[in-house]
Formats: structure tokens, sequence, C-alpha cells
């Protein structure tokens, strides 16, 4: 067989081939469910149910996909680049320390509307500084980034813990592994009085936006692009390449910096070992699905978010295991990718 | 530093780096052959947990420990059929397809493994693959109990690492192989399939990695449980760079990286050990894998066409 | 030989092959047959669809119609394996060798079962030798491929195909990489092969070579054959007339006005990078108002000549100077900015990004200055504004400026990177294999822009492996040979078997 690219791909041939991926994704939920002696439907229906079906649940996804909005921007704007930044968790957990560090009295003498940014700028920076090591290395010695931000995962993890269960412990934490609580003035506020979701979710759109305006307006983004279609050309072209991956690369440390950050200061108001389940690595399924488009990236971080808050729900109520949502996720992209390809590309024989 | 050298001195030691390498040598030389067909294999991680949860899980219903080793084989192979399948004939990005494989063959590990054992609180056991002492070997002092008495599969692991650079220089199929990651278009212009190299490497490779996750649960330890694999696979990558993408270098890694490995599990049993944070020896397997990344980057030679798609119309 | 036709002696018959792309019909009901002993030669400009044609019959690719026989049998379509087990052997034009192998596993690569244990190298390593000595073809086989020049490359694929008994060989534009001298010998070695009994297509567009190694000549034009006539029987004017549709005029040269020298180099080398050979002491004057032809095999220090002129390199010893501006921080940005307008070698790799759009493409050396961007901020209306200028003036065929550029043809790409470069007004033009794979409609337009920016004053330098396109355009030429540069010849003043001696590498002043 051999791949003959579209001229131009219908609507039928663009929107086609992605429904039947999506349609495959409720086949395989319909078989897992099945292995797990429940009803498909009710299965799904329950999944719905948990992820969208109240004001509660639809709010619960929505802070669900505050740190996944984050972490999708940064593998986005990374793989556009085609650096390969597998590091989000680690860039994670740098934004959240930072913001216990800054956030637990070492600024209190900031007023309230100078603290909040304060913190958010030093997590970026925690994060953008993560992603510059691999990234130097990549541009200096040509060591894969892959494999180094997949590394620092494990070690940032180590790290952490080493910390919680050290210096940064809470003293009246009853022995659990965690810090200390943020002060007042360093939590983000809700959005609207009374409705669980907070100020991080309304700055994940906004960062979408800028990302977005980056892409679509300004030079950097350009050279992004030119730089991951084809690094031999940007460079002929006079592209500063190695520039541009290092300015992604602070960009996108950053923003998934800011998800460590906003679940920190946003919800959970203290940092544990668990605050993360794999948020770093869910962005990358996010972006994905997002074909790395910014404002994709918000819908399918809400859609992913959605999953996993209806799977646990569905889990309580029908007993089919939570994985369900990996297992999901994993085939979304699997058959997705399989989709834009063909939506591009028709299969001939010879 | 007196520590150290009674460490060294005892053949414990040695028997622990050797058996911790063992499952790296597998894993290691399964991506080692996907890579030298041009196919990097970034679901190392998620089939090393796969292989880990079906070899258990079958000695678990009741298959003897070899069927065991091969129902994790096949395991493996079957993601590697569908991760070869995406990336050969579609060409698709070796990193999605890899990382979303890893991701798959993980929950699919953990779902099954729910669906198994819906309640369970501590993780049932299984008898595993017991020490063999060869006769006489292993009466050497120090190298006897660290070679020559270990578990079956341990020497496996290095029967496979001779049969691997046997095939890979010294036989047609090796050459074929080794070819279809340097230049596909030769191999094809000489009659032969890139598509099938390719993809029988991948799913050789993919089975050798799970068989490297079944030594966890099936000679290690004789449980399986959540996040054990931690890594393991990613570790195994830089291996192979390390290594060169030879098999003998690979081995030698492995065994390298395992001797760090055992060193710093005993260090921490030491009065200096304990007062540095056990995380810290935690690290080190982490922060070596990185180090020999950096110190193998200018002078490894790269299959040239790893990470290429071949497409025929394209040439 | 003989000259009457049997059954017997046909050892090949292509039967109504046609072949389409999507819209495009590549090869259309094309039939002809090959006789034993004979060389025929398969004439075409590119994209006539010779290479697609000689891909069927190899089992590259799957004809939608038509048959090929092999000695009588029927050849299952789609399988290079069948084709090379029936007696079909291919020397392609972009070489299929694995450059960090030897030679001897290379022309052992899928000789034998996959299954067998062992390799028996001994054997294979004296059936070489007697190959390469019966037929002229020297080469280590011990050798790594990336080791070897061109020629000897291009040796290894002959006896690939020889180590496998191929009966009929099929040579893909086998002389364009190859000095003259180089040529006489591959045509001595294919002397020696037909005088064993085997047949030979000879794939070329140039109508000397055709003309001078050929029995029989067919022809293609836009994928069907247009005619088969005896080589004796035609001369090369029918042939031009027979391959374009029409008589052709090549531009006719016109006097040139050197000017003040643009560019100049003084005793410049440059490091060797992987595979790239290195510049060694190279003195060379670009002249406004002036072509300089650059000859010489490929891979002998033209790229690095070319990254050091594109910015991509920089001088290790020596000295680049411009008459007007600056060599300090030698970049390609900064080429671009001291007037270096640059035709890559390879427009589909380095020249443009396939999946941007024309007017991306169009702007990629002029993005960070107003009036495209303004601090960091894109103009994409001005953008286009200056891409549809581009279009309408240099004629580039396209759906329009939003397309990507992907689709289009090599003309038209090429087009349009000739319309990025001239329209910023260069001092100094690099053209670097500039018509190479273009049809003779768009090898014309691009040689007549690089003589219109000529006579307006500029420098150009022209790098070819096209002996021929060196001649016909230069005023003045100079030859490569690793990584040395001949002294200038004024136009017409050396014959190609001269220039061919350069190529080979004497004559230089460390000629060992």
């Amino acid at each position: 067989m051999r791949l003959e690219p579209v001229a131009n791909p219908g609507l039928a041939r663009s929107l086609g081939y992605p429904a039947v991926a999506l349609g495959l994704t409720v086949v395989v939920a319909s078989l897992l469910a099945l292995a797990a002696k429940a009803d498909p439907f009710a299965t799904l229906g329950l999944i719905l149910k948990g992820a969208a079906g109240s004001k509660f649940a639809l709010l619960e996804t929505l802070n669900r996909a505050t740190p996944l909005i984050f972490t999708g921007l940064a593998v986005a704007v990374a793989f556009r680049a085609k650096l390969w930044n597998i590091g989000a968790e680690a860039q994670f957990y740098a934004g959240a320390l930072v913001a216990v560090l800054l956030g637990t009295g070492a600024l209190g003498f900031l007023p309230g509307f100078l603290l909040i940014p304060a913190m958010a700028g030093a997590a970026m920076l925690a994060g953008a500084l993560m992603l510059l090591g691999p990234v130097m290395l990549k541009v200096r010695l040509g060591v894969d980034e892959v494999v180094t931000t997949l590394l620092l995962n494990f070690i940032m993890l180590l790290f952490i813990s080493m910390l919680l269960e050290g210096p940064l412990k809470d003293p009246m934490g009853m022995g659990w592994p965690k810090s200390e609580p943020l002060d007042r003035a360093a939590r983000l506020g809700r959005i609207v009085d009374g409705l669980r979701l907070h100020w991080g979710f309304g700055l994940a759109l906004i960062s979408a936006a800028v990302v977005w305006i980056i892409q679509a307006r300004t030079t950097l983004g350009y050279e992004i692009r030119a730089v991951g279609q084809n690094p031999q050309a940007a460079r002929f072209a006079g592209i500063p390449v190695n520039l541009v991956l290092v300015k992604t690369a602070l960009l996108s440390g950053g923003l998934a910096a800011l998800a460590g950050w906003s679940e920190v200061a946003g919800l959970k108001g203290n940092l544990t070992l668990d605050i993360s389940p794999g948020f770093g690595y869910t962005g990358i399924i996010v972006a994905m699905l997002a074909l790395l488009h910014p404002g994709g990236v918000v819908i399918s971080a809400i859609f992913v978010a959605g999953i996993f808050v209806g799977a646990d729900s569905m889990s309580r109520a029908a007993g089919v295991p939570t994985y369900i949502a990996d297992i999901l996720l994993a085939t979304a992209l699997l058959f997705m990718v399989l989709a834009i390809l063909l939506t591009r590309f028709r299969v001939v024989r010879g | 530093m007196a520590d150290i050298i009674d460490i060294l001195l005892s053949a414990s030691f040695w028997a622990a780096a050797v058996r911790i390498a063992s499952p790296l040598i597998f894993a290691t030389l399964g991506e080692l052959i996907c890579e030298r067909a041009g196919i990097l294999n970034l679901g190392i991680e998620g089939i090393m947990v796969l292989g880990a949860f079906t070899g258990w899980l079958a000695v678990y219903y009741g298959a003897d420990l070899w069927t065991g080793v091969a129902v994790a084989m096949g395991a493996g192979m079957l993601f590697g059929l569908l991760h070869a399948t995406l990336t050969v004939p579609f060409g698709l990005s070796q990193h999605v397809v890899g990382l979303g494989i890893t991701l798959l063959a993980t929950s699919v590990a953990y779902f099954a493994y729910r669906l198994a054992l819906p309640q369970v609180t501590s993780p049932p056991r299984i008898t595993p693959f017991q020490p063999y002492e060869i006769p006489l070997l292993s009466d050497i002092p120090i190298l006897g109990p660290a070679l020559f008495a270990q578990t079956p599969l341990t020497y496996l692991a290095f029967v496979l690492a001779f049969a691997v650079w046997f095939t890979l220089y010294r036989t047609p199929l090796g050459l074929a192989l080794r070819a279809v990651g340097e230049n596909p278009g030769a191999v094809e212009a000489q009659g032969l399939s890139v598509t099938a190299l390719r993809m029988g490497a991948v799913m050789v490779g993919s089975g050798f990695m799970a068989v490297g996750g079944a030594f966890l649960t099936m000679s290690a330890f004789s449980s399986f449980f959540f996040e054990m694999v931690n890594g393991r696979g990613w570790i195994c990558i830089a291996l192979v760079v390390f290594g060169a993408w030879k098999p003998g270098k690979a081995v030698l890694g492995a065994l390298l990286f395992a001797g760090f490995d055992a060193l710093q599990i005993r260090l921490q049993q030491t009065p200096l050990g304990a007062e540095i944070p056990y995380q810290i020896f935690l690290m080190i397997p982490y922060i070596l894998s990185i180090l020999a990344l950096i110190f193998m980057s200018r002078r490894a030679e790269v299959p040239a066409a790893l990470m290429v798609p071949y497409n025929r119309g394209e040439r | 030989m003989t000259d009457k036709t049997t059954a017997q002696d046909i050892v090949l018959r292509l039967n109504r092959i046609t072949k389409r792309f999507g819209s495009l019909t590549a090869n259309d009901g094309i039939s002809f047959e090959l006789r034993r002993g004979e060389v025929i030669a398969l004439l075409g400009e590119n994209g006539a669809g010779k290479t697609t044609l000689m891909n069927i019959l190899f089992g590259h690719y799957t004809a939608d119609e038509g048959t090929v026989e092999v000695f009588g049998q029927p050849l299952p379509p789609g399988e290079p394996g069948a084709a090379l087990a029936a007696g079909v052997g291919m020397v392609h034009q972009h070489f299929t060798l694995a450059d960090n192998m030897s030679v001897l596993d290379n022309i052992l690569l899928g000789t034998e079962p996959l299954w067998k244990l062992g390799m028996g190298r001994g054997a294979a390593r004296r059936k070489v030798s007697d190959l390469a000595r019966d037929f002229g073809l020297v080469v280590d086989p011990d050798a790594r491929i990336g080791s070897l020049s061109v020629g000897e490359r291009q040796r290894v694929e002959i006896l690939k195909a020889l180590y496998r008994d191929a009966r009929i060989l099929i040579l893909d534009e086998p002389t364009a990489v190859l000095t003259p001298q180089e040529t006489d010998a591959l045509f001595e070695t294919l002397q020696k092969a037909v005088a064993q009994g085997l047949s030979i297509i000879f794939i070329s567009h140039k109508l000397h070579e055709v003309m001078a190694i050929s029995q029989r000549v067919l022809v293609l034009r836009h994928g069907k054959l247009v005619g088969e006539v005896a080589t004796q029987a035609t001369d090369r004017h029918k042939l031009a007339e027979m391959m374009v549709g029409a008589e052709i005029t090549p531009p006719a040269p016109r006097e040139a006005r050197p000017g003040a020298v643009l560019m100049s180099l003084k005793a410049v080398s440059t490091a060797a990078r992987g595979n790239q050979t290195g510049l060694r002491a190279v003195d060379l004057d670009l002249r406004a108002g002036q072509i300089t032809g650059l000859a010489g095999v490929s891979g002998n220090g033209q790229g690095a000549l070319a990254d050091l002129l594109s910015g991509l390199e920089v001088p290790q010893s020596g000295e680049m100077h411009l008459a007007e501006g600056e060599t300090a921080r030698w970049t390609p940005r900064a080429a671009v900015a001291q007037g270096v307008g640059r035709i890559p070698e390879d427009r589909h790799k380095t020249g443009t990004i396939a999946d941007f759009s024309l007017t991306e493409n169009a702007v990629l050396e002029s993005y960070t200055k107003p009036p495209i961007a303004r601090r960091g901020w894109m103009n994409w209306r001005e953008a286009e504004d200056q891409t549809r200028a581009i279009i309408e003036k240099y004629d580039v065929r396209c759906p329009g400026p939003e397309a990507r550029i992907r689709l289009l043809s090599g003309g038209n790409m090429q087009k349009l990177i000739l319309g990025r470069v001239f329209e910023a007004a260069p001092r100094i033009i690099l053209a670097n294999q500039p018509v190479r794979g273009l049809d003779i409609g768009a090898v014309t337009y691009v040689q007549e822009q690089l003589i219109a920016a000529r006579d307006a004053g500029a420098a150009v330098l022209l790098i070819s492996e096209d002996l021929d396109e060196v001649l016909a355009l230069s005023d003045v030429i100079h030859v490569m040979s690793e990584g040395r540069l001949s002294p200038e010849f004024a136009r017409g003043t050396k014959t190609p078997a001269e220039l061919g001696v350069w190529m080979a590498g004497q004559g230089f002043d460390d000629a060992a």
C-alpha cells in the first residue's frame, strides 16, 4: 500500500474520518463495559451524567479541565515546534512548588493584587527553567529531549517527596506528607460567589487566547511553525532555529507550571504528592486531540476532564473500573491521529 | 568509603546487580531491535507493564511459569503489532503513537487487574521462578553466586543478547534489519519488504519488552502492583543510546547501571545513607540515565533512518 | 548478435502500461519490446514518465492497467523481488545504498534466504571480484559506502545487479553525476555487458549520449510513447523535436559586460561536515554582470561553497569579502541582508516548507522587517499582497496564495523561490542546481531569468552537475574537485573533455 496526498479534502472527508474515530472509541467503551459485566448504554449514560448531568458535575468537570488546559497548551506549543516536551508533569510540580514557597508567608509583605501575579510569574519562570535544561542539551549536544524530559518527571516527583517529608512538611499535618496551607491572600478566588469554580479557569481561557494570538499573529508563532514543519528550510531562510526552540521551551514550561500553581492556589490550597493524577501526561492527549490548536485545547481539555470525572462517578455506581477513562483516551488518541492522516492522504494499492 | 568496599566485595551485591539488570536487558534488546529497524518504540514503558501483568495473571490462573512468559510475550507482540501498523504502513508520528501505546497498554493492564481482582487488600502472590545453581560454576567465589545462581529468566536474558548479536551481524536477516534502519530504499530495491521487516522487528522487540516486564512479577517479585515498572522503560531507551545501538554494549550498560542501582540500595542501609534522604538514592538511576545520554551524545552512530517513515510513493 | 528477431530473442515486453497518480496520467498505454543484447534508450524530458515506467517494470509501483513479461513469463506486479528473480536489475538515479554499511554488505543484502544462519561472505567476495574484473568495475568490497565517490557508488549499484545475474539492466539517468571520462568508462562497461548477452534500457534526456550508446530510441512525452526509431535513422535535432514536441531554441548566448568584483574569496577553507567535503584554499571572484559557472562531480565541495555563500557556513581560514557590506557574524539572515540571493539545491527540503502556504513560503526571508512585520506582529494581508504580486509576475501556476506549496509542480515551486529571491533585488545570486528536475518550459524560464539578472548587473554563481548546462550559460567557468577550485576559464576556452580532466582532480597545483 501507498499513501497519496489528497489535494482538496472535502467536508465529508475532513469530518467523516474523525467522526468514525469517535464512533470507534464509543464501541471500545461499550466492549469494556461488557467485559466488566455492565450494561454498555447505562455505563455510557452514567459517564455522561457524571460529567455534565448537574451543575455540580459540570463545575467539577471545569475544575478538572483547568490544569489540563494549561498542560494541553504547554504541549501544543512545544509540539508545534516538534519540541517533544513530555515533561509537563515535572513543570507542573515546579509551579506548584513555587506557589507553596511563595504563598506561605515569604511574600506576605506584598498586597494581594501584586502577590498573585508575582506568584504566577515566579511559577512560570520555574517551569520554564525546568525545560531549559533539556532544550539546551538538545540544541547543544543533540540529546533527545523525549527521554530527558520523561526522566525529569521521576526526579522531580522524588524531589517534591523529599521536600514534603522534610523542610516543607506541615507540622500540623498529622504526619501526612503535605505542605502548609497557602495564606488567604495567596489563594485564587471564585469566579462567581457560591459556585465552586476558581479564577484559574478564567486564566486558562485567557492563556489559550494569548497562545492563539501568538501562533496566528506574531513572528514568533510563524517561526515556531516553520521550525516544527521543516527545521532545515527554516535555518536556510535565516530563522534562528535554536533560539526559537529555546523561546518555545520557555513558553511551554511556563504554561505547564501555571497548571501546578493554579491547582495549589485555586483548588487544593496546599501541595501534596498526589496533587496531579498525571495532568502533565494527559496534557499530551489533550493537545493531540485538539490538533495542537489552542482553541481546540480548551474544548478537548473539557472533554477529557469530563471523561475522567464521569468515569469516576460511573465507577462508583456501575462498578466498571475507572481505568476505562484512560483506555478511552488512549484509543481516542490513536484512532484520531489515524483519522487525521486519512483526511489528508488516501491509501492506494501499489 | 569502607562501606562501599565492603559492598563491592560481597557476592550478594553482584548477584543483585545481575538480577536488576535482567529485565533491563530484555527490554533494552527489544528497543534496540526496533530502533535498528528504524522505529523508535516509546510504547516500551506500557508494554513492560502489560507484560508484567499478563505473565503474572496467567500464572495466577494456574498456567506454568514458562507459559506465563509466553503469554507476556504474546501480549507484547500484539501491542507491537498495533504500534507497527500505525507507524510503518501509515507512517504516523512515532512519538505520538508510542506514548499512546504506553498509555493504552498501562491502562488495559490496570483495568484488567481491577476486573480480575476487584477487592484485594494485599496483592496476591504467585510462586516465581527459583534460582537455579549451575553445578561447579556457581562454586566460584563471588562470581559464582553472582552469575550462576540466578533464575532461568536471567540466563535467558544473556542467551537472548547473544542471539540478537548473532542475528544482527551474522545472518542475512540481521543484515536486512540493519539496512532497513539505515536506508529503507536500499532494502526495497533489493527485493525485500520494508513493511514486513519493520513490522516484524517492532513486534518481536515489543515481545522482548513484555518479557522484561514479566521478569518483575515472575522472577524479581511475586505479585503485580501498580507503578511497578516505574520508568524502567524510559531508562532502557537511554541504555540503547548508551550502548550505541550494539547488543553487547547495551548489556554492559545495563549491568553498569544495575550495579549503581544495587549499590545505592545497599548504601541506604549504611550509617552514612541513613543521614541522606532516601529520595536522593532513588533519583540516582534517572540521573545516571540522563548522564549516559549526555556522555554518548557526540559519539553514538544513530541508525540513519531512525524515525523516518518510508512511503513507497515518495522515493 | 543477429538482426533477425525471433520470439526467443524478446527478453522483455510491456503491454499497454497505464499508471495514474490522482488526476495525472503518468504513463498512458505504453507498449514496447526489448531484444537480447540490445540497448534501447528511453528519452524524454523531466516529468515525461520515464522513471515511473521503469518503477512499474521493477515493481516499485503497480500499473493501473497493462502487463509486463520477462522472458515470456508475466511478471507479478508490485514486487521488486520478483523482478530481480526474473533477471531485471535496476540502477536508480538516486542510489539505493546504505551509507554506513560496506560495499559487500550492500551487494549481499537480500540475496540469501533471510532465515539462513551465517552469511557465506567468502564465496560472495570472490564472485564480486570476478565480476569487477570482467566488467571493469573496480571497487574495494570492504569500503564503507559513505567513503566512496559518486562514480564508485554507481559501480556498486551495477555490481549489485550483476551479482544477481541480471539479464536486463535498467539505468535511470546514469550519467547525470559523472565526469565525461567516467561516462566513457560506464559506456565501456555497458558494451561488455551487451557482449555477454545482457539487454539494457538506458534512460536519459541527453541526446548525444542516447546517440552514442543505443540501437533504438523510444521517446516519451506527457506519459505517451510518441516515437520509436532506430538510432542510425535519426539525429539529435529530430529526437529533440520528438521529445519536446516542437523545435527547441536554447537561450541565445548574449555577450556579458562584467563589472566590479562584488564578492571575493581568498584562500578560504571550511570544515568537512559528515559526508560533505569542505573547501580547501579556494580563491574566487564573483563579478557584477557575469555568470560564473561551477562544474564538478557532486560531492566535491560544491555543497560547502553553497553553504558558505548562503550563510550556513563560515570560513575556517582565509578571507571572504563583499564589495559593499560586511561578512562579520555571517548567518543566512546576514547573507540575505547583504544582498545575497539564494536559490537552494533542494527546493523541497531546503527551499520551501511543504505544508506552508505560498504566502508563508514567500515571506520566509523577509518576515522580520516592515512592511511584513512590525515589532513582532505579522501583517498577513501585506504578505498575501506581495505573494499575489510574485504569483503574477513570475507566472506561478497555483490555486492561490493560500494553497499549500506541496501541491505545486517543481517548476512552479521554483518560480515562487525565484520571486522570493529576485524581489529582494540581490546583488549576488547563488543558483544551486536551479533547473534540476524541471520540465523544458520551466528550465528555459529559469535560465532566462538568471541571464536577465546578470544583464541587470547581478553577480551570478551557477552550480550544476550538468556540464552541458554550465557550458551553455556561464561567462566564466571554474571546476571543483575534492574541495579545490580550478583557475577561471573564459567561455569557449575549454572543451568538455578538458574540463573533465579537471573534474577528475587533475591539473590542480597540489595534485599528487
